[in-house]
């Protein structure tokens, strides 16, 4: 008799506080950051003409044997421009290369953004019509991937890099990799 | 930084621009109608409702509440075209939904895979729902034995412990008035 009494009060209490807790994480999550299938996957084969040299290209079997950076940017993205300083400053510090992929736009847009705003980067490709965005799942820009020496992606960087990703997350995974 | 992650590009484009899309498709559909050999616009036709279906059944990762049909952002018209062509390439529409998983997962299927992940969205809402029909009908069951108990109560019966007590404490109270 004295359980059942103890439940009236307890269970929905309980209950309550079940429901409180799941809304309260929701409301730290942003429904915008949709994880990537392709995390712990080969990254996807392309083969792309540069920015700065049309006539040649830069294939992901180029890149392998090192662990590097893919920042997917456009010159009409406003987003870009506030990781930008970010870029420039890893950039100057020579921790891992960075290939820019410019998405979606136009190459003398992308080449005059970059002279004006700096060029981070070790290499631009161009993907004209967002073909090898898809192929990544790229579904706005910014977006960084971390790919490791045998090519496969092993993090993704959905909307602007910020100090704290890279300090706390991107750097450490990047030193862990070129280690292994 | 959920704000900046909000600031993300490419939103810009979810305005709607349907009215216009669809009448100029109109006009485009008209004339290539009139154009194309009649056998070659059925077999169109065909295609156009096939892919019509499949993408109002794949979200649009832009505008999140948008089918792929409906959205007008760039990324939805790169996916239909990317779509169309894995279609007219004899691909179906297994194979279609598998390469859309594979590159965005799950979440583009706005009907989810029933697997050990989505067992809670799948059949939560039934086990809810028959925890709470549990609960009715206990309660239900008591509520009918306590009336029960208290239209029989006659002058030989004997009456519960706890409801001679709450009366006695009424008789007192009303003594101290």
């Amino acid at each position: 008799m004295a359980a059942t009494k103890v439940l009236r009060w307890s269970l929905p209490l309980a209950i309550f506080a079940v429901v409180l807790a799941f809304l309260f994480v929701g409301l730290f999550r942003d429904p915008r950051e949709v994880p990537s299938p392709l995390i712990g996957k080969p990254a996807p084969d392309f083969s792309l003409a540069r920015l700065h040299q049309p006539e040649a290209r830069l294939t992901n079997q180029d890149m392998r044997g090192q662990v590097w950076l893919l920042n997917v940017w456009a010159s009409w993205c406003v987003s870009c421009r506030v990781e930008h300083p970010l870029l420039l400053d890893l950039a100057k510090a020579n921790l891992v290369p960075v290939i820019g992929l410019a998405y979606k736009d136009k190459p003398t847009d992308g080449l005059a953004w970059l002279t004006s705003n700096g060029d981070p980067y070790k290499m631009s490709i161009v993907d004209l019509d967002g073909r090898v965005g898809i192929d990544f799942g790229v579904y706005g820009v910014p977006e960084t991937f971390v790919i490791d020496k045998s090519g496969v992606i092993r993090y993704k960087q959905i909307g602007p890099l910020t100090e704290d990703a890279l300090k706390q997350t991107i750097l450490p995974l990047v030193r862990e990799l070129q280690r292994s | 930084m959920v704000g900046l992650v909000a600031t993300r590009c490419d939103r810009h484009a979810c305005r709607e621009f349907a009215r216009v899309r669809n009448s100029m498709a109109l006009v485009a559909i008209s004339v290539l109608l009139t154009c194309a050999p009649l056998a070659n616009a059925a077999a169109d036709d065909a295609l156009d409702a096939r892919l019509k279906h499949l993408e109002t059944e794949l979200r649009c990762l832009v505008c999140q509440n948008q089918t792929l049909a409906e959205s007008n952002a760039p990324l939805a018209e790169d996916l239909r075209r990317e779509v169309r062509e894995l279609a007219t390439a004899g691909k179906s529409d297994e194979d279609i939904r598998a390469y859309l998983v594979a590159r965005y997962g799950d979440f583009v299927l706005y009907n989810p895979p029933v697997k050990p992940v989505t067992y809670a969205l799948w059949f939560g809402p039934f086990l809810l729902l028959a925890a709470g029909v549990v609960v009715w009908v206990a309660l239900l069951r008591r509520r009918s034995r306590a009336s029960r108990e208290a239209s029989t109560l006659g002058d030989g019966d004997s009456v519960p412990a706890g409801a001679l007590s709450r009366a006695r404490v009424l008789l007192e109270d009303d003594r101290t008035l």
